[in-house]
């Protein structure tokens, strides 16, 4: 309990030091990545637990995100609502103002994308493997069409005007509540339950483990982050439409834990940071190469090679520690 | 005295084929309990039946009094039986040690929370767990290795990981399913001795199926026999290995 609060307190001061270096020191473009890559790896991180440590395929990440990207919006955004019997547009002012309305509105948007996947992962329960990739698909889609529908969240146009409260420290502070309590999921019994489920599912539920439950449960850890990590994204880019989370975003989360290495929580931390650097770090690439478009052929090419070269991802199971550190460092122990 | 586990027509069909045919048993607490037979006798079956595994087609099952069948494998479990598996599932990628812990999960009175929020409860339980593990280990003589990964483990480490696992659900009923497979015979002799401990230090009613004939003969107090689903014999070791029918069905005859 004291270890819990030091850290968020070691967390959240770490957030705000950081947030200050960037805004004093560092350029702007510089920051965005950096922001994105703090949402980046609540994305990864919390679709580990899904993927990494239960081992149930999902491909319906993009979908949570959305949910809690439109409700935290719809809290903290001046709304222009059709009304349909006077046929006049009526300015709705935000629900909750100002940057401390940002965090109950943020958790409401996990909350709501929680509950989601809660009734995502109660009728997938029976689908394994393939078929739960599937259905998980098919959530994502409904919610996206389902948006693309909704006049009153702008539909397909998505809605525009997100207030600017998406900063580095609270984009960094929800970074590391995802990362510090999913390590602390990851070392007790739930994780090693989860764990046991993804080796051998039989073996756990003869052993008293219920199986049902804890899949639930892992659908609705990862949905709340998801659905705060999309509430800060949304937050960040200021607009948001049906496309932002479409079917090739929950697959760039799915690609950033197989690069890092499914199952290995650090994995999941660089895999984001890497394919979040990447793209725009091969912008110079192109403009020296004169090549337009080359990007992304390189950014496909490592994926290849690596997937070839080392398809167990960059960490496999394994976790970065101080541990396997010392084991590498020249001179290190055995 | 009342049997800890009673069946009475345990019958289970799949599709056409009855693989096994009104199995009556009657295991009384402190037993040391085998049920042996030829190959594709319905052994792992029963098993199966017993642990919430298969559903039977008919019949009944009663452990300590409450009906088992019907229920999921998790719900047996809970009402403490456990059992090890023919072919061995481990969880590989969890250290020997986080293997036998998963066995302790089922009895952990925490909630998501208090492993997030680190509270004193979830130390508490951890230590339970890790304690109780170890214990269990030591007990099958591998503490020595409780850091390693459980895929790394020889083979006949591997089976006495399992039980070790079993054991941490706190049974009051364990099925070894084959737990001598693949041993050689002084890993064989060292079994026969755990197995024999189990019942008499820990209390726990053994109810085992083996393939050796000298280990099943040697430990087991009572011998039921199973051939083609059917049980054809049931009786002491003596009684078995005089059994002309058990000989029919183990040599072939005519």
């Amino acid at each position: 309990m004291h270890r819990t609060l030091l850290l968020l307190v070691v967390g959240v001061s770490l957030a705000f030091g950081v947030d200050w270096f960037l805004g004093e020191f560092i350029e702007e473009y510089v920051v965005r990545i950096i922001n994105l890559c703090g949402i980046a790896i609540i994305l990864a991180v919390s679709l580990n637990v899904i993927n990494g440590l239960c081992g149930q395929f999902s491909l319906g990440h993009a979908g949570f995100m959305a949910i809690g990207a439109y409700v935290s919006a719809y809290f903290t955004t001046t709304l222009r609502v059709l009304n349909t019997e006077t046929g006049e547009t009526v300015v709705r002012a935000p629900l909750f103002d100002g940057a401390w309305g940002f965090v109950p509105a943020l958790l409401i948007g996990g909350m709501a994308a929680a509950a989601a996947g809660l009734v995502v992962g109660v009728p997938t329960l029976r689908l394994k493997g393939d078929y739960l990739a599937i259905a998980t698909l098919g959530f994502g889609e409904i919610v996206i069409i389902m948006l693309t529908n909704f006049e009153s969240v702008g539909a397909a146009r998505g809605l525009p005007g997100l207030p600017n409260y998406a900063s580095s420290f609270w984009i960094l502070t929800f970074a590391w509540i995802c990362v510090v309590s999913s390590v602390f999921l990851q070392r007790s019994t739930f994780g090693r339950a989860l764990v046991a489920i993804r080796e051998n599912e039989l073996a756990a539920e003869v052993m008293g483990i219920r199986v049902a439950r804890l899949k639930v449960m892992a659908f609705i850890y990862g949905a709340f982050f998801a659905g705060l990590a999309g509430g800060l994204l949304g937050h960040l880019l200021r607009t948001i439409s049906p496309s932002t989370f479409g079917f090739m975003k929950s697959i760039e989360v799915v690609v950033m834990l197989v690069l890092g290495g499914l199952g290995s929580l650090t994995g999941a931390i660089v895999g984001a940071i890497v394919l979040t650097v990447l793209p725009e770090a091969l912008r110079d690439v192109e403009q020296q190469a004169k090549l337009p478009g080359i990007r992304m052929v390189v950014y496909a090419l490592v994926l290849i090679l690596l997937m070839i070269f080392r398809p167990q991802g960059i960490f496999g199971q394994r976790e970065l520690s101080l541990k396997l550190l010392r084991r590498l460092l020249p001179g290190g122990r055995k | 005295m009342t049997a800890l586990l009673q069946t009475s027509g345990l019958t289970i069909q799949f599709g056409g084929l009855t693989a096994v045919d009104a199995f009556d048993c009657a295991i009384q607490p402190g037993d040391l309990y085998g049920i042996i037979g030829p190959n594709g006798a319905g052994k792992t079956t029963v098993f199966n039946m017993l642990t919430g595994v298969y559903l039977p087609t008919s019949g009944i099952a009663s452990f300590g009094g409450t009906r088992i069948n019907g229920r999921s494998p998790a719900q047996v479990s809970a009402l403490g039986i456990s059992r090890t598996f023919q072919n061995i599932r481990l969880f590989d990628e969890l250290s020997v040690l986080e293997n036998a812990m998963t066995g302790a999960h089922q009895h952990a009175k925490i909630n998501l929370f208090d492993s997030l929020l680190r509270t004193p409860r979830h130390y508490r339980e951890e230590k339970r767990q890790r304690d109780r593990a170890y214990e269990l280990l030591q007990f099958m003589g591998l503490e020595e290795r409780a850091g390693l990964p459980a895929r790394q483990l020889p083979y006949g480490h591997r089976r006495k990981l399992e039980i070790a696992r079993a054991l941490a659900t706190e049974p009051r009923l364990i099925c070894l399913d084959e737990p001598a497979a693949g041993m050689n015979t002084g890993e064989k002799a060292e079994l026969s001795a755990l197995i024999r401990r189990i019942r008499d230090e820990l209390k726990v009613t053994v109810l085992l199926i083996e393939h050796d004939m000298k280990l099943v003969m040697g430990i087991c107090e009572k011998i039921q026999v199973l051939d083609y689903g059917k049980t054809i014999a049931l009786g002491t070791p003596k009684e078995i290995q005089n059994n002309p029918k058990v000989v029919e069905a183990y040599l072939g005859g005519d």
